[in-house]
């Protein structure tokens, strides 16, 4: 028998990591996860939540976050692999051809 | 018991989720983002998400990290490169981190709602149940979601795909 606030402070906190990770992390991939990350974070809020208004929309919902990450995924990654191959990096600093 | 399974699922999930920040290499922050979804999928079973739980090992773990993994292989992604950070992040950034944390444990103690505590699966949530109020009382939204998967099939095709143009 726990509060459900455990459950959010768990999820703000991998919510923030997924923050910091897209701030701090070069590496494009890397940055993809911390996204990731934090969909995750935020689908553990929404399980809380359903299970504290004893309704199942909440998994409903996460759902279909999970298939928007799924498309997410594949695009990304499909975008990573052209950048990858016309510019030979991964690391985002150098992908600054708009850059002023 | 129900504090127990929390803490230990939890300390490893955040554990999980501040060695994908701490680490150099890609891989092994794709490994440790597959234990942090692991983990979560056993808090949804906590929680009594039985289908979430399911489709999180099935979808997440199993099918985006696997092409994630897949993209690392083949662009046989290292280290990360360093560059050089600046100062103002550190002057500014590690006194503001521990004021936000500081404001926001203070309002948690000021705030604090009345709330009843859960025990292990308080909402019970099969994969019937869910089934049934998908294709009911969000139909219109899981046919969209057809749309948008099938959109993200053919542009994840034509951006991978190299040109011949040149």
């Amino acid at each position: 028998m726990i509060p459900i606030s455990y459950y959010l402070l768990l999820s703000a906190f991998l919510f923030a990591c997924g923050v910091t990770g897209f701030l701090i992390k070069r590496n494009i991939i890397t940055i993809f996860m911390s996204i990731e990350l934090m969909l995750n974070g935020v689908n553990l809020s929404f399980i809380a939540f359903a299970t504290r208004l004893g309704t199942l929309d909440g998994h409903i919902f996460v759902f279909f976050v999970m298939v928007v990450a799924a498309a997410e995924a594949a695009v990304g990654l499909a975008i990573i692999i052209s950048v990858y191959r016309t510019r030979e990096t991964l690391n985002v600093d150098r992908v600054n051809l708009l850059k002023l | 018991m129900h504090l127990f399974l929390f803490l230990l699922f939890g300390s490893i999930c955040a554990g999980a989720a501040v060695n994908l920040l701490i680490q150099r290499k890609t891989i092994n922050s794709a490994l440790s983002l597959i234990v942090v979804m692991g983990s979560l999928a056993l808090l949804y079973l906590l929680l009594g998400a039985e289908f979430v739980a399911v489709v999180q090992v099935i979808i997440y773990a199993g099918a985006i990290m696997v092409l994630y993994i897949f993209v690392i292989m083949l662009l046989n992604a290292g280290d990360e490169e360093q560059s050089k950070g600046s100062n103002v992040a550190k002057i500014f950034g590690i006194p503001s981190l521990f004021a936000g944390g500081i404001i926001g444990i203070w309002v948690l103690l000021q705030h604090r709602p009345a709330e009843k505590p859960i025990s292990i699966g308080a909402l019970y949530g099969p994969a019937d149940q869910v089934g049934m109020m998908l294709f009911t009382k969000y139909l219109l939204a899981f046919e969209v979601t057809s749309i948008l998967v099938l959109i993200a099939i053919m542009g994840a095709v034509v951006l991978a795909r190299r040109s011949h143009t040149s």
